[in-house]
């Protein structure tokens, strides 16, 4: 019963982590890709470790799995904010169906 | 049932690490590769982590959390690269 619990998490954390790599593939632009790309690393990540804590449920394991969560949770935020500034700093194109566009024009701080 | 579901999950991540590879190749512009690799970073964690589940072998989530640490500062030393280029 655990393991079939288990390899539902399994296959949706896989699942989701395709869908992450279809959209980086399939997305228009920089911004819409990287949107794709941080649900692999936050909710994909995540069903992986659940699995893995229902399948070995061990002290060691359930500890290394909280904290590797928690790091990637804390790290994918700050690492889609830096990247999308220095892509909005660089001023890399829009999906031509972008209807606001709120970057200054006159290269100035984003 | 185990020994159907790890090979899937396996084999699923691969496709996508594929197909972030090909971004990776393809993109045409800087931070779309940088956004790439990041997700190859991440998806080679979800192998490490399905590989302890799969084995029983414990050490492989010290390699996850390590690879996890190592791939973020990558990613943030990449970005400062691109917008101190940008700038020039």
């Amino acid at each position: 019963m655990i393991a079939a619990i288990a390899s539902v998490f399994f296959v949706a954390g896989a699942t989701l982590a395709l869908l992450a790599g279809i959209g980086v593939l399939r997305m228009p632009d920089v911004f819409t890709r990287m949107q794709a790309s941080t649900k692999a690393s936050t909710l994909g990540l995540g069903c992986l470790l659940a699995g893995l804590v229902l399948l070995r449920p061990d002290a060691w394991v359930v500890i290394r799995a909280i904290s590797i969560a928690a790091f990637t949770m804390l790290t994918t935020s700050v690492g889609a904010h830096v990247i999308a500034r220095a892509a909005a700093l660089t001023g890399a194109p829009l999906w031509e169906g972008t209807r606001v566009d709120e970057r200054p024009r006159d290269g100035g701080q984003p | 049932m185990l020994n159907v579901v790890m090979p899937l999950t396996l084999a699923l991540l691969a496709l996508a690490a594929i197909f972030s590879l090909v971004r990776v190749l393809r993109g045409p512009t800087v931070p779309d590769r940088v956004i790439s690799l990041d997700l190859i970073g991440v998806l080679i964690v979800g192998l490490t982590v399905v590989t302890a589940a799969a084995t029983g072998e414990h050490a492989f989530l010290d390699v996850a959390m390590v690879i996890a640490l190592v791939s973020f500062v990558g990613t943030v030393a990449y970005a400062r690269y691109v917008e101190r280029e940008g700038r020039s």
